[in-house]
Formats: structure tokens, sequence, C-alpha cells
């Protein structure tokens, strides 16, 4: 079980030219207009959504996974590569026993609720200007270290 | 330009454009969109120690990822920056249950008096920010994904490992909503 994270690091592990680096920086500039744009990176916006209070979160995430789950259904039936004409593989996560997934996915909802973001959002609201979130960013890291030091202890 | 960025996006351009990341990314690099891997691809640069766990090539299968954090951090900035400001339009029924547990502040895109540098040190805003980032990087990194590797990308591939995460975290997410926020906010 110590080695499910490690696979999918290295089978995820090609190579990335440089030129594709600048193109990797765009995306992430896409997805970061898109979380504000959104509203997702919003604390109220959480909050409502964990309080039953409107469909919109439930229809972000929804229609985002639809979305994906299509489009990641064309990739397969089509057989299509990379844009540098390398297969294209998605690892199976492996479940096990699931306590890894129900535990782990239990702390980080509690998290989630109590910081009103996601990883994602963490470093979105920096650049929103909620520069406070450095230092939410800062305990995410020790809490994933805290993660690695305890792993060869924790059941999964 | 001015469409984009005044105001909010409606749900069905946000959703889909998000869902979009998934593909874009593998079949740019037959990459796997997820964020919180960047957690882990930060300690591993950082301070890796000893620990097995952080002790492989980050440059090699996290650059790319770490490198579309930061686009992150610049569209965060640009959106807003750009954008007007505005008050997130939540519902009158959210309005009154935070304002119920003293949350009064309802500009920008979270409440300021738990999320500034001057809230940092009180219970709400140490719980809130220091607390609450620590169980998000503790949790994502031992369930292995967060919101975008396991809700989105996960359930997108039909992965059961995910939906066990996704439940997880609308587990956790409930319980501290309405047992949590009301001790500390």
């Amino acid at each position: 079980m110590a080695t499910a994270a490690t696979t999918i690091d290295q089978e995820n592990a090609q190579p990335v030219r440089p030129a594709h680096l600048f193109l990797y920086l765009l995306f992430g500039i896409a997805f970061g207009i898109t979380l504000t744009k959104s509203e997702v990176a919003s604390w109220f916006r959480i909050q409502e959504m964990f309080r039953f209070q409107s469909p919109r979160m439930y229809e972000i995430i929804a229609s985002a996974v639809v979305t994906a789950a299509v489009s990641v259904a064309l990739i397969k039936r089509l057989g299509l590569k990379t844009v540098t004409d390398e297969p294209i593989s998605i690892a199976p996560k492996t479940l096990g026993a699931g306590i890894r997934y129900a535990v782990g996915g239990f702390l980080f909802g509690i998290g989630w609720a109590l910081t009103g973001a996601c990883p994602g959002p963490l470093f979105v609201l920096v650049g929103n200007g909620v520069t406070v979130m450095l230092i939410g960013i800062l305990s995410a890291l020790v809490g994933t270290w805290f993660y690695g030091f305890l792993r060869p202890r924790l059941p999964h | 330009m001015n469409t984009l960025f005044s105001g909010t996006w409606p749900w069905y351009i946000a959703g889909p454009v998000i869902g979009l990341f998934v593909p874009a990314l593998l079949l740019l690099g037959n990459k796997v969109f997820g964020v919180s891997s960047n957690l882990r691809h930060l300690c591993a640069a950082i301070v890796p120690g000893r620990i097995t766990y952080f002790r492989y090539d980050w440059k090699q299968s996290g650059l790319w990822n770490l490198v579309f954090l930061a686009g992150m951090v610049i569209g965060g900035f640009l959106a807003s920056y750009w954008g007007h400001a505005q008050d997130i339009a939540i519902s009158n029924h959210t309005r009154f249950a935070l304002a119920k547990l003293g949350v009064h502040d309802f500009s920008g895109v979270a409440p300021r008096e738990i999320f500034s540098w001057h809230a940092l040190f009180t219970v709400r805003g140490f719980v809130s920010i220091i607390v609450g980032g620590f169980l998000v990087g503790f949790g994502t990194a031992y369930a292995g994904g967060c919101t975008s590797g396991h809700a989105i990308s996960g359930l997108a591939a039909l992965q059961p490992a995910s939906l066990v995460a996704t439940i997880g975290f609308f587990a956790g997410g409930l319980l501290a909503t309405y047992f949590l926020l009301p001790l500390f906010l």
C-alpha cells in the first residue's frame, strides 16, 4: 500500500518539453481566472454549498464532472494521443481497503469547510489579495509533510 | 475581455470550463489534473528529510504542475485586478445563518474578520486558517487527491476510490459546517 501514490507519480513522470512549460503556465492562469470568476474559491460560496442553500456549487461540480467524463470517454474511444504523439493513459487508483480515501477525504473535508478553500483556491486567494492565505498554504505544507512522516504507521 | 472579466460566470459556463482542464492536460502531455500533488512536490523540493514519501524526482514528475500552480496565482491576481470588486451574491439564507454565527462583513471573497493578518491570531482566524490549512494538507495527502484530483478527474474516470474520497470530503465538510463552526466563529 505504501507504493500507491509513488506509482501514480512515476507513471506520469514523462519528461516535459521546456516549451510546454509555458503552456502549463497559461493553463494555470486560465484556471486561476476560472476559479475566481466562478467564485468557487470563495469562503461564502463553500458555506452556501455545505448549507444546501443554493444549487450553484453542485451545478458547477456536476457539469464539470460530466464535461470531463465525456472528454475522457471520447479520448479513450477515439484512441487520441498527446500533441507530441504519446499515448494517453490514466493510471487507475487502487481502492484497496479504502481507508485512506474515507479517512483522508473526511479530514480534508473538515479543512475545506474551515478554510473555505481546497488546495487550488488556497493559491488563487493569494492572487486575489487574501495574502494571509500564505499562512494557510504553509500550514497545508506542514500537514502534507506530517502525513509523509506518519505514512508508514497509518492504515491505508 | 470585458464580459469575461466583469461579473460572475454562470454555473453552466464555470462548470464545463473547469471540466475541460482534464482533457486539456491529458492532450498536452498525458498529465492528470490535480492540484494537491503540488503540496507534496513543494515538500519534496524544500524539506524532504529522510521520508521516502518525499524522496523522488519532483522536477521530473511535478515541475509542470508547479508551473500550473504558479499560473493559478497569476490568474487569480489578473481576474480580481481586472474584474469589478463586488460582493459574492450568496443566498439570503446563507447570509442570515452566517450572521447568526457572528460574520458581519460580506464584502470580498472571504470575510476579512476571519481571513486577514489582523485576525490570524484570534481564535476564529487561527482555527480557520492554521488548523484548517493543516487538515487540507494532511487530508489531501492521505486521500491522495483533492477536489480536482478526486471529485473532478477521478469521478470523470469512474474511479471507485474517488467516489469514496468525495463522499468523505462532504461528510467532513458537513460535520465542520454544522458542528465545528458554531464553536469558534
